[in-house]
């Protein structure tokens, strides 16, 4: 469960945020809508604590990610995993090591084989097989990017998903099956998700809850149909871009 | 003013990330493969660059040195002239120049790439610390590599300096071998392995960071790492009149 109480967060001069509240239920997908430079990947920063509010809190089942620094910071990130815009592979790493990573990071106790048949079964939730773990991220589509950056974020089955702009960039059957991903990891696993994006019709797809984020605060949030039916004019006039082509 | 000011705290900045770099080396866990093979990328890959630059300096230095001891007479001072300006001074300044360019740079293009690509980022929020990770192998590795590419800068430019001395100019080698003997003392030898130990930790924690701290895209990238190469090259002189100064004061 994410809980998030009126945060407050500026650089310089620039308010990005200005008391934002919201509650992300547990094992549920909750979407941050909003344009370009309204402060949504700011929130997500904090919720995974790379960055620490001016006012406010945010706590993730029970931790207060505002609050925690070095040592405790470090195992606090381990119930999260995270899928980046640009996937965020590293790219001097073939595909299984990608995915293996935090196991061989921070799952010292596991053996070889338990890494590999460990790896392969995550590559299997976001339908790619074994004769990728040899390839280059470079190698790879940007759809197929974003799949091993999935399996790489819950090879160490993490409580909560942090998606940053999943489908931004992508064709419209790569977007269909990224949003499908994101709702078999929560169907699958069970993990509490939170996805950062533009793309409304994406967002209306997979949230269970949503919330519209307009100059540093939540204009609207509720489920699919209560922010469809908002009668903020940000969110209508935001929306209607969209529900106007359908 | 506003520059100065932003040159003063960018200089504050590298003097913290390189407290948190100290203060990672010491903490578990310790990643020996890793330092191992950043010996293998900044040590051994410098090995030709640094020894084809160590032969021609120590052949044009006995070159020069042979024309102006000519004049006095006194040529089988040539290799002990050649020996020591190289074991004192331009065998770590030189080996460290060359590994700046070679090896620095791809440093701060490499962690400035994985900065601007969010791989950084990523590895943050795996909870892998990446100033431990990335940045203090190969810091160690440098340490170490330094000082070993400088004795390696040492032995072929002593090595450039007898073939042009004694295979081209006919100095007769007893004299250049015996006034090596009779010049260059341990502690000199000494002093320039010391400098470049301290080259290798100040380069490494300047390409690093600037490679760390990259930011804006490609273009941040080629900016951090003009701007590596360009603070090395300064930082390695500066570093050298200081080591001298307090080794000759002592």
């Amino acid at each position: 469960m994410i809980e998030v109480v009126d945060l407050w967060k500026s650089f310089g001069d620039n308010h990005v945020l200005k008391g934002i509240n919201c509650t992300v239920e547990k094992g549920t997908t909750f979407v941050v809508l909003g344009g370009s430079g309204s402060g949504k990947t700011v929130l997500m920063k904090h919720v995974i604590g790379l960055l620490h509010p001016d006012r406010g809190q945010v706590k993730v089942n029970g931790v207060d990610m505002s609050a925690v620094t070095g040592p405790e910071l470090t195992q606090a990130r381990q119930m999260f995993g995270m899928v980046f815009q640009g996937a965020a592979l590293f790219d001097s790493m073939t595909v299984f090591e990608n995915v293996a990573f935090p196991l061989v990071e921070k799952r010292r106790h596991m053996n070889a084989d338990e890494v590999r048949a460990r790896v392969v079964e995550k590559l299997r939730v976001v339908d790619l097989g074994e004769e990728v773990l040899p390839r280059w991220p470079a190698e790879l589509s940007g759809g197929m990017r974003k799949r091993v950056a999935l399996a790489r974020a819950l090879v160490t089955d993490p409580q909560v998903v942090l998606y940053d702009e999943p489908t931004t960039g992508l064709d419209p059957i790569t977007t269909d099956s990224v949003d499908g991903m994101i709702d078999a990891a929560k169907e699958r696993l069970g993990v509490t998700s939170m996805v950062i994006s533009h793309d409304i019709a994406s967002a209306f797809k997979v949230a269970d809850r949503l919330a519209v984020l307009y100059d540093g605060h939540i204009a609207a949030q509720g489920t699919p149909e209560e922010v469809r039916g908002s009668d903020d004019p940000f969110v209508r006039k935001f929306l209607s871009y969209w529900f106007k082509k359908q | 003013m506003r520059r100065f000011r932003a040159a003063f705290e960018d200089f504050g900045e590298l003097i913290f990330f390189a407290g948190e770099v100290l203060a990672w080396t010491f903490r578990p866990p310790f990643r020996l493969g890793m330092v191992v093979g950043q010996m293998a990328a900044i040590g051994v890959g410098s090995v030709m660059i640094v020894g084809v630059t160590g032969t021609f300096t120590g052949m044009v230095l006995a070159l020069q040195t042979y024309y102006a001891m000519r004049q006095l007479g006194a040529e089988g001072l040539v290799g002990g002239s050649v020996a020591i300006a190289l074991a004192r001074e331009l065998a770590p300044v030189l080996t460290a120049l060359m590994i700046v360019g070679r090896s620095g740079s791809a440093i701060t293009t490499e962690l400035g790439t994985m900065r601007v690509t969010e791989q950084i980022d990523a590895m943050e929020t795996m909870a892998v610390n990446p100033v431990q990770y990335l940045v203090v192998p190969r810091v160690l590795a440098s340490f170490v590599m330094f000082p070993l590419l400088t004795m390696l800068f040492n032995v072929l430019g002593y090595a450039g300096g007898y073939a042009m001395g004694v295979g081209v100019s006919g100095i007769p080698p007893g004299p250049f071998i015996e006034h090596t003997r009779t010049f260059v003392e341990h502690k000199d030898i000494y002093s320039g392995l010391v400098k470049a130990f301290f080259f290798g930790g100040v380069v490494s924690t300047i390409t690093c960071y600037r490679g760390y701290r990259a930011s804006g895209g490609a273009r941040g990238v080629g900016e951090s790492t003009t701007s590596a190469v360009v603070m090395c090259s300064i930082a390695i002189l500066v570093v050298d009149y200081l080591i001298t100064l307090v080794t000759v004061g002592s």
